[in-house]
């Protein structure tokens, strides 16, 4: 895709229409894949993420196991489909390190002491990408270990804000994260206020910096509400078939 | 960024001294160790430091080469950054390809360099599309004593500013080599702060033992002008909101502190 | 000290579930004096204690569960067990056979093979070792016949249904021996396949409503209509 003209319009609206402070659409379906202990699926404007937890389970191979916890691993992976160039599949160096800064925006959610000398896996496969797939790939890791069972302290929702043409903007999409000036990716527990993951590129001041961070928790917590009801309506989608 | 197991009573005495604003070196909790930087120490390479940070020690070298540009920025030359966690700097390094720890090291390194553009990558092109320079930074860690982020970042500016590139001029698009050497265009000067968190409290500069105790680790990479240009959470903690503003402030004041150690302003 | 559910609603992980004087039940902890949800599931008010029925949980042994299992591995001391949690299970030679156990003589797969199923009892078990399980008690053995099905392991009480009555009733009107595991794991043997499949819908639909009330009944009735519509068939 080749760089636009403006990434933001006479009356400030940005590519697809939204407000500066507007998250893209957003979908989401708990518990979609029958084999894995718990799954969920995404879509947030383009993006179409898949994640599935398996677990807790005994590890493989054994010297990995802990003692006095569970391990949690994690694979983001993005489909060699999922962008206008095909993606080798091979984990590229990106998706390691992604791979990490997830695993450590979830671990602190999981009550993993509860289960010692176990693993429990989490696998994000994204089927199309758009901007902001980390984030995208965190808020559906988290509904699929609810769905598995997994005892958390909180769902962990994440969401980026950014700026582009000297505005800030929540929820940027590929092109706005490609041509515009920052880009501020956060995953949180918004129940009790603790930031799991944090990464910034670009350039902002101090100031902007920390509205940046402002706009993008105030995404989380819209996200956050509807993590609640896709889990919610797993369960009242039954009763209500019985109420019938 | 290891995991090998420190002593409970180690544990409870990091954690005590913090609450007291208190480090087990001595150093207040915004407090750097002592660093030391060498230029220019290889001679192969186009550019070179070592960092002294306390214990820690990393060293970087730069090479230029030519290369092809990417295809969607045909008219700038190529940074790469690969960081090598050498089995000889720690018990817990083991040979073999770069693990993620390694790969997260170079990332950040990388993106700092990168967001605020200390690299005039745009004078490094030599054909637009076609011929560029590839700068290669790699770090090399070659004693782990903790915060292995902010020493290679520091040891890459500083071996950045100590890189040479020959003289050449262009004859139907072959180089020639011409005498005399001009340093490479650097615009920027980003310098990476790293916090943990220990109970529930921030400190800066993290040794090993702290990092081998810490539930978090932040690093807020700043430029010249003061601006954050990269930030990195790591571990399998968590940081409040009132905690990452407060370390952007004290990333802001300590940076200013680092870069003159590099930089003669 | 406020709560902020109703009884029986449904929560999901870092709800807020009550503040102040309560005790932290199943499923839920505490910090300060905040009672949050770990796991989705319906919060229960009892007096000051505040739990979460899980509807999605998976199962951890406890010593005294009936469990079915499957063998995995054959040593020369015993077998390894898979019983449907994170741990797999250790089945002694010396439980099995009763005299002197001598491996050279006795070949352990000749007893139990691997894919064997088993109605196990939990004997041991604690966060440092894996769960022991042994069968030589009555009841307890392999089985060599019958539907295996996996139901949420939670599930298992509403299954059994006050004093019994939900699993006594489903027997009777299908006319099948149901073995429950603890563990989630269910056998079903009947006369006829149909009869197995018509248990197997009962139970699976159990599972599905078992937040819901009312629902013995349902079942029942539920069966009832199978059984009818079936003989229809048989006589057109």
């Amino acid at each position: 895709m080749s760089k636009p003209e403006k990434l933001l319009d006479k009356k400030g609206l940005r590519l697809d229409g939204r407000k500066l402070d507007e998250l893209r659409p957003i979908k989401m379906e708990v518990g979609v894949l029958s084999n894995a202990d718990g799954s969920a699926y995404l879509e947030q404007g383009k993006n179409k993420v898949l994640a599935a937890v398996y677990g807790p389970k005994e590890v493989h191979p054994k010297h990995l196991a802990l003692a006095d916890r569970a391990i949690l691993r994690c694979r983001y992976h993005m489909a060699p489909f999922s962008v206008e160039e095909r993606k080798s599949p091979a984990p590229s160096r990106r998706e390691i390190e992604l791979s990490k800064v997830i695993r450590e925006a979830l671990e602190p959610a999981v009550f993993l002491e509860y289960y010692p000398r176990t693993a429990i896996d989490v696998f994000i496969e994204i089927l199309q990408a758009d901007g902001g797939t980390r984030c995208a790939g965190i808020t559906t890791a988290a509904l699929a270990l609810a769905d598995a069972g997994v005892p958390m302290r909180d769902l962990v929702v994440a969401c980026a804000a950014g700026k582009i043409e000297g505005k800030l903007v929540l929820d940027l999409m590929d092109l706005e994260d490609k041509y515009g000036e920052a880009d501020v990716p956060l995953a949180m527990m918004p129940g009790i206020n603790a930031v799991t993951l944090l990464q910034m590129d670009g350039s902002l001041t101090l100031e902007e910096f920390q509205n940046a961070v402002k706009m993008a928790m105030e995404g989380c917590k819209q996200i956050y509400e509807e993590q609640k009801k896709a889990l919610r309506a797993r369960y009242i989608a039954i009763k209500e078939a019985i109420n019938e | 960024m290891i995991s090998s197991i420190v002593s409970k009573v180690k544990q409870k005495q990091i954690a005590q001294l913090v609450a007291n604003r208190k480090r087990i070196d001595g150093r207040g909790l915004t407090d750097y160790r002592e660093i030391k930087v060498e230029a220019g120490i290889i001679e192969r390479a186009e550019g070179s430091a070592r960092v002294l940070l306390g214990k820690t020690q990393v060293l970087v070298g730069v090479k230029i080469d030519i290369g092809e540009p990417f295809s969607d920025i045909p008219d700038q030359g190529v940074l790469t950054v690969n960081a090598e966690l050498v089995p000889l700097a720690s018990p817990t390094f083991e040979p073999g390809p770069p693990d993620e720890n390694s790969i997260e090291l170079a990332r950040v390194v990388d993106r700092g360099i990168r967001e605020s553009k200390a690299i005039g990558l745009e004078d490094l092109c030599i054909t637009p599309g076609k011929k560029v320079f590839v700068v290669f930074i790699d770090v090399y860690v070659l004693n782990h004593d903790g915060n292995l982020i902010d020493a290679s970042a520091l040891a890459a500016l500083a071996a950045l500013l100590n890189t040479k590139m020959y003289n050449y001029e262009l004859k139907d698009d072959e180089i020639i080599r011409k005498p005399g050497y001009k340093p490479l265009p650097i615009r920027n000067y980003p310098i990476a702060i790293t916090f943990g968190k220990i109970n529930n409290q921030l400190i800066v500069d993290p040794w090993l033992e702290e990092e081998q105790v810490m539930d978090a680790r932040l690093t807020m990479t700043i430029d010249k002008e003061g601006n954050i240009c990269s930030i990195q959470k790591g571990g399998s903690g968590y940081f409040t909101t009132q905690q990452i503003l407060e370390a952007a402030k004290i990333a802001k004041e300590r940076a200013t502190e680092l870069r003159k150690l590099v930089v003669e302003t | 000290m406020p709560t902020f559910f109703e009884s029986k609603e449904l929560v999901t992980p870092g709800d807020l579930l009550a503040e102040g004087d309560y005790i932290a039940g199943e499923n839920t902890y505490q910090e300060d004096k905040k009672i949050f949800a770990e796991r989705i599931g319906l919060v229960e008010y009892d007096n000051r204690k505040v739990r979460v029925v899980a509807l999605r949980a998976f199962y951890i042994p406890r010593i005294g569960d009936v469990v079915i299992g499957m063998i995995t591995e054959v040593g020369f001391n015993g077998w390894e067990v898979d019983i449907n949690a994170p741990y797999t299970a250790i089945l002694r030679a010396s439980d099995v056979l009763e005299r002197g156990f001598r491996p050279q003589k006795n070949d352990l797969l000749s007893i139990l093979d691997i894919g064997d199923l088993v109605i196990a009892k939990v004997t041991a078990y604690d966060r440092g070792s894996n769960p022991v399980i042994k069968i030589s008690e009555p009841g307890l053995g392999k089985i060599s016949r019958g539907q295996l099905i996996k139901v949420t392991p939670t599930k298992i009480p509403r299954i059994i249904g006050r004093k019994g009555s939900m699993i006594s009733m489903i027997k009777r009107e299908t006319n099948c021996r149901i073995t429950l595991g603890q563990n989630g794991l269910i056998i079903i043997s009947g006369k006829t396949r149909e009869d197995e499949q018509l248990a197997i819908m009962a139970l699976r639909k159990v599972e599905d409503e078992s937040h819901t009330s009312g629902l013995t009944d349902r079942i029942a009735e539920m069966i009832r209509k199978e059984k009818e519509g079936r003989r229809k068939n048989v006589q057109t």
